[in-house]
Protein backbone atom coordinates (compact mmCIF):
# COMPACT_ATOMS: atom_id res chain seq x y z
CA UNK A 1 0.00 0.00 0.00
CA UNK A 2 1.31 3.31 -0.96
CA UNK A 3 2.33 5.96 2.16
CA UNK A 4 -0.35 8.99 2.30
CA UNK A 5 1.77 11.17 1.42
CA UNK A 6 5.24 10.66 -0.55
CA UNK A 7 7.47 13.25 -1.83
CA UNK A 8 10.31 12.62 -4.13
CA UNK A 9 13.27 15.32 -5.07
CA UNK A 10 11.00 18.13 -4.45
CA UNK A 11 12.18 21.66 -5.34
CA UNK A 12 10.36 24.75 -5.12
CA UNK A 13 11.17 28.32 -4.52
CA UNK A 14 9.66 31.97 -5.29
CA UNK A 15 10.95 33.65 -8.49
CA UNK A 16 14.21 32.59 -8.85
CA UNK A 17 15.06 31.66 -5.38
CA UNK A 18 15.54 28.53 -4.61
CA UNK A 19 14.18 26.89 -1.24
CA UNK A 20 13.95 23.75 -1.55
CA UNK A 21 16.61 21.57 -2.60
CA UNK A 22 15.09 18.15 -3.51
CA UNK A 23 13.15 16.89 -0.23
CA UNK A 24 12.27 13.41 0.62
CA UNK A 25 9.65 12.52 2.76
CA UNK A 26 6.63 10.43 3.22
CA UNK A 27 3.60 10.58 5.89
CA UNK A 28 1.77 7.69 6.59
CA UNK A 29 -1.83 7.28 7.48
CA UNK A 30 -3.35 7.88 10.61
CA UNK A 31 -0.32 9.71 12.21
CA UNK A 32 1.45 12.61 12.44
CA UNK A 33 4.55 13.34 10.75
CA UNK A 34 6.81 16.33 12.24
CA UNK A 35 8.59 19.10 10.30
CA UNK A 36 10.98 21.02 12.41
CA UNK A 37 13.68 23.68 11.56
CA UNK A 38 14.75 27.09 12.32
CA UNK A 39 13.21 29.92 11.07
CA UNK A 40 13.69 30.34 7.52
CA UNK A 41 14.32 26.51 6.86
CA UNK A 42 11.21 26.44 4.18
CA UNK A 43 8.75 24.20 6.97
CA UNK A 44 6.16 26.84 5.06
CA UNK A 45 7.35 26.45 1.72
CA UNK A 46 7.58 22.75 1.85
CA UNK A 47 3.84 22.81 3.00
CA UNK A 48 3.07 25.32 0.05
CA UNK A 49 4.74 22.92 -2.38
CA UNK A 50 2.13 20.12 -1.48
CA UNK A 51 -0.85 22.57 -1.55
CA UNK A 52 0.34 23.74 -4.86
CA UNK A 53 0.62 27.50 -3.76
CA UNK A 54 4.51 27.85 -5.18
CA UNK A 55 6.30 26.44 -8.07
CA UNK A 56 7.47 22.83 -7.91
CA UNK A 57 9.16 20.28 -9.63
CA UNK A 58 10.07 16.99 -8.35
CA UNK A 59 7.23 14.37 -7.76
CA UNK A 60 4.20 14.39 -4.69
CA UNK A 61 2.39 11.54 -4.68
CA UNK A 62 -0.84 11.62 -2.87
CA UNK A 63 -2.05 8.13 -2.27
CA UNK A 64 -0.19 6.70 -4.93
CA UNK A 65 -1.08 9.20 -7.79
CA UNK A 66 0.93 12.70 -8.82
CA UNK A 67 -0.21 15.47 -6.95
CA UNK A 68 2.19 18.25 -7.92
CA UNK A 69 1.43 20.78 -10.65
CA UNK A 70 -1.89 20.64 -9.94
CA UNK A 71 -3.94 23.51 -8.60
CA UNK A 72 -4.38 24.31 -4.95
CA UNK A 73 -8.02 23.51 -5.57
CA UNK A 74 -8.12 20.54 -6.69
CA UNK A 75 -5.87 19.58 -3.96
CA UNK A 76 -8.03 20.43 -1.67
CA UNK A 77 -10.57 18.54 -3.21
CA UNK A 78 -8.66 15.12 -3.10
CA UNK A 79 -8.76 15.16 0.61
CA UNK A 80 -5.85 17.48 1.85
CA UNK A 81 -6.52 20.34 4.14
CA UNK A 82 -4.17 23.14 4.78
CA UNK A 83 -4.35 25.11 7.89
CA UNK A 84 -1.70 27.83 6.86
CA UNK A 85 0.84 30.20 8.52
CA UNK A 86 -1.55 33.22 9.27
CA UNK A 87 -4.33 31.22 9.75
CA UNK A 88 -6.28 31.85 6.60
CA UNK A 89 -9.48 32.51 8.03
CA UNK A 90 -11.97 34.20 5.94
CA UNK A 91 -11.63 37.38 8.71
CA UNK A 92 -14.54 39.37 7.11
CA UNK A 93 -17.13 36.62 7.57
CA UNK A 94 -18.80 34.95 10.55
CA UNK A 95 -17.84 32.38 12.58
CA UNK A 96 -20.65 29.72 10.84
CA UNK A 97 -19.50 31.08 7.33
CA UNK A 98 -15.96 29.84 7.72
CA UNK A 99 -17.65 26.74 9.32
CA UNK A 100 -19.52 26.68 5.62
CA UNK A 101 -16.72 27.49 3.37
CA UNK A 102 -14.91 24.36 5.38
CA UNK A 103 -17.18 22.02 4.39
CA UNK A 104 -17.62 23.52 1.32
CA UNK A 105 -16.86 20.77 -1.27
CA UNK A 106 -18.77 18.20 0.67
CA UNK A 107 -21.83 16.47 -1.28
CA UNK A 108 -22.54 14.22 1.88
CA UNK A 109 -25.43 14.10 4.60
CA UNK A 110 -23.11 14.49 7.36
CA UNK A 111 -22.06 18.12 7.37
CA UNK A 112 -24.53 18.69 10.47
CA UNK A 113 -23.13 16.15 12.19
CA UNK A 114 -19.65 17.61 11.68
CA UNK A 115 -20.71 21.01 12.74
CA UNK A 116 -21.39 19.44 16.30
CA UNK A 117 -18.41 17.56 16.43
CA UNK A 118 -16.24 20.22 16.33
CA UNK A 119 -18.60 22.69 18.82
CA UNK A 120 -17.64 19.49 21.00
CA UNK A 121 -14.08 19.99 19.77
CA UNK A 122 -14.55 23.79 20.31
CA UNK A 123 -16.95 25.00 22.55
CA UNK A 124 -15.93 28.56 22.30
CA UNK A 125 -16.60 28.26 18.76
CA UNK A 126 -20.00 27.76 19.31
CA UNK A 127 -20.47 30.44 21.50
CA UNK A 128 -18.68 32.72 18.65
CA UNK A 129 -20.99 31.57 16.06
CA UNK A 130 -22.31 34.67 14.97
CA UNK A 131 -19.36 36.67 15.10
CA UNK A 132 -16.83 37.81 12.46
CA UNK A 133 -13.90 35.70 12.50
CA UNK A 134 -11.54 38.82 13.07
CA UNK A 135 -12.88 39.59 16.06
CA UNK A 136 -12.25 35.84 17.42
CA UNK A 137 -8.69 36.10 20.28
CA UNK A 138 -5.49 34.98 18.48
CA UNK A 139 -6.14 31.38 19.96
CA UNK A 140 -10.12 30.98 18.61
CA UNK A 141 -8.83 32.22 15.34
CA UNK A 142 -6.58 29.20 15.05
CA UNK A 143 -9.22 26.73 16.73
CA UNK A 144 -11.35 28.09 13.74
CA UNK A 145 -8.82 27.73 10.98
CA UNK A 146 -8.10 24.02 12.34
CA UNK A 147 -12.06 23.72 12.58
CA UNK A 148 -12.06 24.73 9.05
CA UNK A 149 -9.59 22.53 8.00
CA UNK A 150 -11.27 19.33 9.44
CA UNK A 151 -14.62 20.21 8.05
CA UNK A 152 -13.11 19.34 4.54
CA UNK A 153 -12.90 15.48 6.17
CA UNK A 154 -9.58 15.22 5.05
CA UNK A 155 -7.12 12.15 4.69
CA UNK A 156 -4.31 14.69 5.42
CA UNK A 157 -3.63 17.93 7.57
CA UNK A 158 -1.10 20.03 6.72
CA UNK A 159 -0.93 22.31 9.77
CA UNK A 160 1.93 25.03 9.71
CA UNK A 161 2.91 26.15 13.08
CA UNK A 162 -0.37 25.93 14.99
CA UNK A 163 1.47 27.50 18.17
CA UNK A 164 2.49 30.98 16.66
CA UNK A 165 2.21 34.18 18.67
CA UNK A 166 -0.79 32.23 20.93
CA UNK A 167 0.18 31.98 25.19
CA UNK A 168 1.25 28.80 26.77
CA UNK A 169 -2.23 27.91 28.37
CA UNK A 170 -3.71 28.09 24.71
CA UNK A 171 -1.49 25.98 23.35
CA UNK A 172 -2.02 23.94 25.77
CA UNK A 173 -5.67 23.44 25.02
CA UNK A 174 -4.64 23.21 20.79
CA UNK A 175 -2.32 20.56 21.29
CA UNK A 176 -4.77 18.79 23.53
CA UNK A 177 -7.22 18.55 20.84
CA UNK A 178 -4.95 17.76 18.43
CA UNK A 179 -4.40 14.30 20.23
CA UNK A 180 -7.84 13.93 20.17
CA UNK A 181 -8.08 14.62 16.80
CA UNK A 182 -5.71 12.26 16.40
CA UNK A 183 -7.21 9.50 17.89
CA UNK A 184 -10.38 9.92 17.27
CA UNK A 185 -10.23 9.80 13.28
CA UNK A 186 -7.98 8.19 10.75
CA UNK A 187 -6.74 11.60 9.13
CA UNK A 188 -2.75 11.71 8.31
CA UNK A 189 -0.95 15.06 10.49
CA UNK A 190 2.01 16.79 8.66
CA UNK A 191 2.40 19.44 11.53
CA UNK A 192 5.14 22.22 10.63
CA UNK A 193 6.49 23.79 14.52
CA UNK A 194 9.23 25.65 15.66
CA UNK A 195 8.56 24.28 19.15
CA UNK A 196 10.13 21.14 18.63
CA UNK A 197 9.71 19.63 22.06
CA UNK A 198 5.94 20.12 21.69
CA UNK A 199 5.75 18.67 18.02
CA UNK A 200 8.10 15.45 19.18
CA UNK A 201 5.21 14.60 22.00
CA UNK A 202 2.56 14.30 19.75
CA UNK A 203 4.67 13.22 16.63
CA UNK A 204 5.66 9.74 15.90
CA UNK A 205 8.15 10.40 13.23
CA UNK A 206 9.68 13.44 12.41
CA UNK A 207 12.29 15.25 9.98
CA UNK A 208 14.64 18.26 10.35
CA UNK A 209 14.75 20.38 7.86
CA UNK A 210 17.53 22.78 7.56
CA UNK A 211 18.12 25.71 4.44
CA UNK A 212 15.90 23.34 2.62
CA UNK A 213 17.46 20.01 2.38
CA UNK A 214 16.38 17.61 5.24
CA UNK A 215 19.33 16.58 7.82
CA UNK A 216 17.90 14.15 10.00
CA UNK A 217 14.88 11.69 10.20
CA UNK A 218 13.05 9.12 12.28
CA UNK A 219 10.71 8.41 15.07
CA UNK A 220 10.10 10.97 16.88
CA UNK A 221 10.67 9.58 20.34
CA UNK A 222 14.39 8.83 19.33
CA UNK A 223 15.15 12.42 18.29
CA UNK A 224 13.74 13.52 21.22
CA UNK A 225 16.06 11.76 23.47
CA UNK A 226 19.40 12.46 21.36
CA UNK A 227 20.76 15.15 23.45
CA UNK A 228 23.16 16.22 20.56
CA UNK A 229 20.14 16.62 17.96
CA UNK A 230 18.52 18.63 20.65
CA UNK A 231 21.18 20.82 21.08
CA UNK A 232 22.27 20.92 17.86
CA UNK A 233 19.37 22.15 15.88
CA UNK A 234 16.82 22.15 18.26
CA UNK A 235 17.78 24.54 20.64
CA UNK A 236 16.77 22.97 24.18
CA UNK B 1 -43.68 71.48 -1.11
CA UNK B 2 -45.45 69.26 -4.07
CA UNK B 3 -42.23 70.08 -6.64
CA UNK B 4 -39.85 69.31 -4.25
CA UNK B 5 -41.16 65.63 -3.32
CA UNK B 6 -41.58 65.29 -6.96
CA UNK B 7 -37.82 65.95 -7.33
CA UNK B 8 -37.14 63.36 -4.59
CA UNK B 9 -39.16 60.82 -5.97
CA UNK B 10 -37.63 61.35 -9.49
CA UNK B 11 -34.21 61.05 -7.63
CA UNK B 12 -34.86 58.15 -6.24
CA UNK B 13 -36.15 56.35 -9.33
CA UNK B 14 -32.55 57.34 -11.25
CA UNK B 15 -30.66 56.62 -8.03
CA UNK B 16 -32.16 52.85 -8.33
CA UNK B 17 -30.29 53.05 -11.04
CA UNK B 18 -27.05 54.69 -10.11
CA UNK B 19 -27.48 52.08 -7.09
CA UNK B 20 -27.15 49.14 -9.41
CA UNK B 21 -24.39 50.06 -11.55
CA UNK B 22 -22.57 51.37 -8.03
CA UNK B 23 -23.37 47.61 -7.11
CA UNK B 24 -21.89 46.08 -10.14
CA UNK B 25 -19.11 48.12 -10.01
CA UNK B 26 -18.53 47.65 -6.49
CA UNK B 27 -18.91 43.56 -6.99
CA UNK B 28 -15.96 43.05 -9.50
CA UNK B 29 -13.81 45.90 -7.96
CA UNK B 30 -14.07 43.73 -4.06
CA UNK B 31 -12.54 40.86 -6.17
CA UNK B 32 -10.37 42.13 -8.42
CA UNK B 33 -9.35 45.61 -6.82
CA UNK B 34 -9.79 47.33 -9.77
CA UNK B 35 -12.70 49.68 -11.31
CA UNK B 36 -14.62 48.43 -14.35
CA UNK B 37 -14.86 51.23 -16.38
CA UNK B 38 -16.56 49.56 -18.97
CA UNK B 39 -19.70 48.67 -16.95
CA UNK B 40 -21.72 51.15 -18.47
CA UNK B 41 -20.84 50.64 -22.14
CA UNK B 42 -21.63 46.54 -21.40
CA UNK B 43 -24.90 47.53 -19.87
CA UNK B 44 -25.74 50.00 -23.13
CA UNK B 45 -24.77 46.75 -25.13
CA UNK B 46 -27.32 44.70 -23.10
CA UNK B 47 -30.09 47.41 -23.35
CA UNK B 48 -29.47 47.61 -27.43
CA UNK B 49 -29.72 43.74 -27.22
CA UNK B 50 -32.61 43.74 -25.49
CA UNK B 51 -34.22 46.57 -28.19
CA UNK B 52 -33.35 44.20 -31.21
CA UNK B 53 -35.50 41.37 -29.32
CA UNK B 54 -38.44 43.38 -28.95
CA UNK B 55 -38.18 44.32 -32.16
CA UNK B 56 -37.97 40.80 -33.56
CA UNK B 57 -41.32 40.30 -31.90
CA UNK B 58 -40.41 39.05 -28.19
CA UNK B 59 -42.85 39.85 -25.41
CA UNK B 60 -41.13 42.54 -23.66
CA UNK B 61 -40.48 40.35 -20.38
CA UNK B 62 -39.53 37.67 -22.63
CA UNK B 63 -36.62 39.95 -24.02
CA UNK B 64 -36.38 41.74 -20.89
CA UNK B 65 -35.04 37.63 -19.17
CA UNK B 66 -33.52 36.75 -22.52
CA UNK B 67 -31.62 39.93 -22.43
CA UNK B 68 -30.82 39.39 -18.55
CA UNK B 69 -28.72 35.87 -19.81
CA UNK B 70 -27.23 37.04 -22.46
CA UNK B 71 -25.41 39.57 -20.74
CA UNK B 72 -24.61 37.25 -18.23
CA UNK B 73 -23.11 35.32 -20.87
CA UNK B 74 -21.10 38.02 -21.86
CA UNK B 75 -19.77 39.31 -18.89
CA UNK B 76 -18.20 35.49 -17.81
CA UNK B 77 -16.69 35.98 -21.49
CA UNK B 78 -14.97 39.17 -21.21
CA UNK B 79 -13.32 37.99 -17.90
CA UNK B 80 -12.77 34.68 -19.55
CA UNK B 81 -10.98 35.92 -22.39
CA UNK B 82 -9.89 39.22 -21.48
CA UNK B 83 -9.07 40.15 -18.25
CA UNK B 84 -7.95 36.28 -17.25
CA UNK B 85 -4.94 36.78 -19.64
CA UNK B 86 -4.11 40.23 -17.56
CA UNK B 87 -4.91 38.93 -14.21
CA UNK B 88 -1.48 39.47 -12.64
CA UNK B 89 -0.27 42.50 -14.47
CA UNK B 90 0.71 45.58 -13.32
CA UNK B 91 -2.14 47.78 -12.18
CA UNK B 92 -1.34 50.19 -15.39
CA UNK B 93 -2.36 47.45 -17.72
CA UNK B 94 -5.43 46.75 -15.80
CA UNK B 95 -6.61 50.46 -17.14
CA UNK B 96 -5.47 50.14 -20.18
CA UNK B 97 -7.41 47.21 -20.60
CA UNK B 98 -10.54 48.57 -19.36
CA UNK B 99 -10.53 51.41 -21.02
CA UNK B 100 -9.75 49.25 -24.56
CA UNK B 101 -12.75 46.91 -23.30
CA UNK B 102 -14.51 50.66 -23.12
CA UNK B 103 -13.77 52.09 -26.58
CA UNK B 104 -14.51 48.19 -27.99
CA UNK B 105 -17.94 47.33 -26.73
CA UNK B 106 -18.84 51.37 -27.32
CA UNK B 107 -17.54 51.00 -30.67
CA UNK B 108 -18.87 47.71 -31.57
CA UNK B 109 -22.16 49.03 -30.45
CA UNK B 110 -22.11 51.67 -32.38
CA UNK B 111 -21.05 49.86 -35.70
CA UNK B 112 -23.83 47.19 -35.46
CA UNK B 113 -26.54 49.03 -33.69
CA UNK B 114 -26.06 52.45 -35.23
CA UNK B 115 -25.01 55.91 -33.42
CA UNK B 116 -28.78 57.63 -33.74
CA UNK B 117 -31.11 57.66 -31.16
CA UNK B 118 -33.64 55.33 -30.62
CA UNK B 119 -36.79 55.21 -28.07
CA UNK B 120 -36.43 52.05 -25.83
CA UNK B 121 -40.02 51.19 -24.70
CA UNK B 122 -41.21 50.74 -21.01
CA UNK B 123 -43.41 48.15 -19.50
CA UNK B 124 -45.02 49.94 -16.75
CA UNK B 125 -47.77 52.45 -18.22
CA UNK B 126 -50.85 53.82 -16.96
CA UNK B 127 -54.00 55.24 -17.69
CA UNK B 128 -54.21 57.56 -14.73
CA UNK B 129 -51.66 59.90 -12.82
CA UNK B 130 -50.92 58.00 -9.92
CA UNK B 131 -50.68 59.76 -6.45
CA UNK B 132 -51.88 62.71 -8.15
CA UNK B 133 -49.48 62.97 -10.51
CA UNK B 134 -46.58 62.78 -8.28
CA UNK B 135 -44.82 59.75 -9.66
CA UNK B 136 -45.08 58.31 -13.23
CA UNK B 137 -45.69 54.54 -13.84
CA UNK B 138 -42.34 54.31 -15.04
CA UNK B 139 -40.60 55.68 -11.69
CA UNK B 140 -43.08 53.74 -9.90
CA UNK B 141 -42.17 50.44 -12.16
CA UNK B 142 -38.68 50.71 -12.47
CA UNK B 143 -37.91 51.39 -8.90
CA UNK B 144 -39.33 48.11 -8.21
CA UNK B 145 -37.49 46.04 -10.57
CA UNK B 146 -34.62 47.94 -8.84
CA UNK B 147 -35.37 46.75 -5.47
CA UNK B 148 -36.58 43.54 -6.54
CA UNK B 149 -33.05 43.05 -8.00
CA UNK B 150 -31.29 44.67 -4.83
CA UNK B 151 -33.15 42.33 -2.73
CA UNK B 152 -32.00 39.07 -5.03
CA UNK B 153 -28.93 39.93 -5.13
CA UNK B 154 -28.39 40.53 -1.28
CA UNK B 155 -30.11 36.97 -0.92
CA UNK B 156 -27.81 35.29 -3.37
CA UNK B 157 -24.87 36.62 -1.53
CA UNK B 158 -26.28 35.68 1.85
CA UNK B 159 -28.06 32.51 1.46
CA UNK B 160 -26.36 30.69 -0.47
CA UNK B 161 -23.76 28.10 -0.77
CA UNK B 162 -22.64 29.83 -4.27
CA UNK B 163 -23.05 33.22 -3.13
CA UNK B 164 -20.90 32.77 -0.33
CA UNK B 165 -18.01 30.92 -2.03
CA UNK B 166 -18.05 33.99 -4.38
CA UNK B 167 -17.93 36.27 -1.08
CA UNK B 168 -14.55 34.00 0.04
CA UNK B 169 -13.16 33.92 -3.15
CA UNK B 170 -13.07 37.57 -3.50
CA UNK B 171 -11.89 38.58 0.31
CA UNK B 172 -9.48 35.73 0.37
CA UNK B 173 -8.62 33.89 -3.12
CA UNK B 174 -5.33 32.29 -1.19
CA UNK B 175 -7.53 30.50 1.72
CA UNK B 176 -10.82 29.88 -0.77
CA UNK B 177 -8.28 27.73 -2.90
CA UNK B 178 -7.49 25.99 0.21
CA UNK B 179 -11.30 24.65 1.24
CA UNK B 180 -11.27 23.81 -2.60
CA UNK B 181 -13.50 27.05 -4.05
CA UNK B 182 -13.10 27.49 -7.89
CA UNK B 183 -11.31 31.03 -7.17
CA UNK B 184 -11.00 31.73 -11.41
CA UNK B 185 -14.77 30.49 -11.86
CA UNK B 186 -16.24 32.66 -8.97
CA UNK B 187 -14.57 35.34 -10.78
CA UNK B 188 -15.99 34.81 -14.01
CA UNK B 189 -19.35 34.07 -12.08
CA UNK B 190 -19.15 37.94 -10.47
CA UNK B 191 -18.13 39.36 -13.96
CA UNK B 192 -21.45 37.63 -15.65
CA UNK B 193 -23.69 38.81 -12.71
CA UNK B 194 -22.42 42.66 -12.53
CA UNK B 195 -22.76 42.81 -16.40
CA UNK B 196 -26.55 41.42 -15.82
CA UNK B 197 -27.58 43.54 -13.59
CA UNK B 198 -26.25 46.45 -15.41
CA UNK B 199 -28.49 45.08 -17.88
CA UNK B 200 -31.54 45.74 -15.63
CA UNK B 201 -30.17 49.03 -15.57
CA UNK B 202 -29.59 49.89 -18.60
CA UNK B 203 -33.41 48.87 -19.78
CA UNK B 204 -34.64 50.56 -16.82
CA UNK B 205 -33.24 53.98 -17.81
CA UNK B 206 -33.05 53.46 -21.87
CA UNK B 207 -37.33 54.87 -21.50
CA UNK B 208 -36.32 57.88 -19.37
CA UNK B 209 -33.06 58.74 -21.06
CA UNK B 210 -33.29 57.28 -24.84
CA UNK B 211 -31.12 54.38 -26.23
CA UNK B 212 -27.62 55.48 -28.02
CA UNK B 213 -24.55 54.02 -27.97
CA UNK B 214 -23.27 56.94 -25.08
CA UNK B 215 -26.15 56.65 -22.77
CA UNK B 216 -24.82 55.15 -20.04
CA UNK B 217 -21.66 57.35 -20.13
CA UNK B 218 -23.06 60.03 -17.31
CA UNK B 219 -24.75 57.66 -15.79
CA UNK B 220 -21.52 55.45 -14.76
CA UNK B 221 -20.06 59.07 -13.37
CA UNK B 222 -23.14 59.10 -10.82
CA UNK B 223 -22.80 55.64 -10.01
CA UNK B 224 -19.21 55.72 -9.67
CA UNK B 225 -20.05 58.43 -8.07
CA UNK B 226 -22.61 56.49 -5.54
CA UNK B 227 -19.79 53.20 -5.14
CA UNK B 228 -16.93 56.33 -3.68
CA UNK B 229 -19.66 58.18 -1.30
CA UNK B 230 -20.80 54.93 0.01
CA UNK B 231 -17.74 52.81 0.14
CA UNK B 232 -16.33 51.00 -3.11
CA UNK B 233 -15.55 48.10 -0.94
CA UNK B 234 -19.07 48.25 0.84
CA UNK B 235 -22.21 46.57 -1.12
CA UNK B 236 -24.20 48.17 0.65
CA UNK B 237 -23.20 51.66 1.49
CA UNK B 238 -22.51 51.78 -2.63
CA UNK B 239 -26.33 50.96 -3.06
CA UNK B 240 -27.29 53.45 -0.37
CA UNK B 241 -24.45 55.85 -1.97
CA UNK B 242 -26.27 55.52 -5.16
CA UNK B 243 -29.42 56.55 -3.98
CA UNK B 244 -28.29 59.33 -2.16
CA UNK B 245 -27.01 60.58 -5.41
CA UNK B 246 -29.84 60.38 -7.57
CA UNK B 247 -31.77 62.44 -4.97
CA UNK B 248 -28.90 64.94 -4.80
CA UNK B 249 -28.23 65.52 -8.35
CA UNK B 250 -32.17 65.84 -9.05
CA UNK B 251 -32.35 68.49 -6.20
CA UNK B 252 -29.21 70.59 -7.15
CA UNK B 253 -30.20 69.92 -10.75
CA UNK B 254 -33.80 71.71 -10.16
CA UNK B 255 -32.76 73.88 -7.37
CA UNK B 256 -29.10 74.81 -7.34
CA UNK B 257 -26.99 74.71 -10.40
CA UNK B 258 -29.62 74.17 -12.97
CA UNK B 259 -29.93 70.65 -15.39
CA UNK B 260 -26.59 72.14 -17.49
CA UNK B 261 -24.54 71.82 -14.32
CA UNK B 262 -25.99 68.30 -13.27
CA UNK B 263 -23.25 66.32 -14.18
CA UNK B 264 -20.50 68.74 -12.11
CA UNK B 265 -22.13 67.41 -9.30
CA UNK B 266 -21.21 64.17 -9.79
CA UNK B 267 -17.96 65.24 -10.37
CA UNK B 268 -17.65 67.22 -7.25
CA UNK B 269 -19.12 64.14 -4.92
CA UNK B 270 -16.12 62.02 -6.58
CA UNK B 271 -13.49 64.37 -5.59
CA UNK B 272 -14.81 65.24 -2.50
CA UNK B 273 -15.23 61.91 -1.13
CA UNK B 274 -11.47 61.16 -2.69
CA UNK B 275 -10.03 64.03 -0.92
CA UNK B 276 -12.01 64.10 2.67
CA UNK B 277 -12.92 60.58 3.15
CA UNK B 278 -11.25 57.98 0.46
CA UNK B 279 -13.14 55.07 1.76
CA UNK B 280 -16.28 56.39 1.93
CA UNK B 281 -19.29 57.04 4.00
CA UNK B 282 -19.38 53.15 4.74
CA UNK B 283 -16.06 52.47 4.11
CA UNK B 284 -15.39 49.16 5.12
CA UNK B 285 -14.02 48.77 8.47
CA UNK B 286 -12.27 45.29 9.12
CA UNK B 287 -12.73 44.30 13.27
CA UNK B 288 -9.22 42.43 13.53
CA UNK B 289 -7.36 41.11 16.64
CA UNK B 290 -3.97 39.98 16.27
N1 LIG C 1 6.61 34.67 -0.73
C1 LIG C 1 7.96 34.55 -0.72
N2 LIG C 1 8.71 35.15 -1.68
C2 LIG C 1 10.05 35.02 -1.69
N3 LIG C 1 10.74 34.35 -0.77
C3 LIG C 1 10.08 33.74 0.22
C4 LIG C 1 8.65 33.81 0.30
N4 LIG C 1 8.26 33.11 1.38
C5 LIG C 1 9.37 32.63 1.95
N5 LIG C 1 10.48 32.99 1.25
C6 LIG C 1 11.85 32.61 1.56
O1 LIG C 1 11.96 31.22 1.55
C7 LIG C 1 12.77 30.77 2.61
C8 LIG C 1 12.02 29.74 3.41
O2 LIG C 1 10.91 30.36 4.00
P1 LIG C 1 9.78 29.56 4.76
O3 LIG C 1 9.39 28.40 3.95
O4 LIG C 1 8.72 30.53 5.12
O5 LIG C 1 10.55 29.07 6.06
P2 LIG C 1 9.98 28.59 7.46
O6 LIG C 1 8.52 28.35 7.34
O7 LIG C 1 10.75 27.35 7.76
O8 LIG C 1 10.29 29.66 8.44
C9 LIG C 1 13.20 32.00 3.39
O9 LIG C 1 14.50 32.33 3.00
C10 LIG C 1 12.22 33.05 2.97
O10 LIG C 1 12.83 34.29 2.97
MG1 LIG D 1 6.93 29.33 8.34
Amino acid sequence: MPALLEARGLHAGYGPTQVLHGLDFTVEEGGVTALLGANGAGKTTTLRAISGMVRTTGEVLFRGERIDGRATEDIARRGIAHVPDGRGTFMELTVEENFRLGAYIRRDAEVQADFERMWALFPRLRQRWRQQAGTLSGGEQQMLAIARALLLRPRLLLMDEPSFGLAPLIVEEIFGIMRRVREESRVGILLVEQNANLALELADHAYLLETGRIVISGPAAEIRRDEAIRRSYLGY
Amino acid sequence: MEALAHQIIAGIATGGIYASLALALVMIYQATHHVNFAQGEMATLSTFIALSFIQAGMPYWVAFFATIAVSFLIGVAVERLLMRPVQNAPVLTHVGVFIGLLLIIGNLTGWVFGYTTKMFPTPFESDQPLFGGLVSAHQLGSTAVTLAVLLLVYLFFRHTKLGLAMRAAAYNPRSARLVGIRVGWMLALGWGLAAAIGAVAGMMIAPVVFLDPTMMLGILLYAFAGALLGGIDNPMGAVLGGFAVGVLENLAGAYVVGTELKLTVALIIIIGVLVIRPSGLFGRVVLSRV
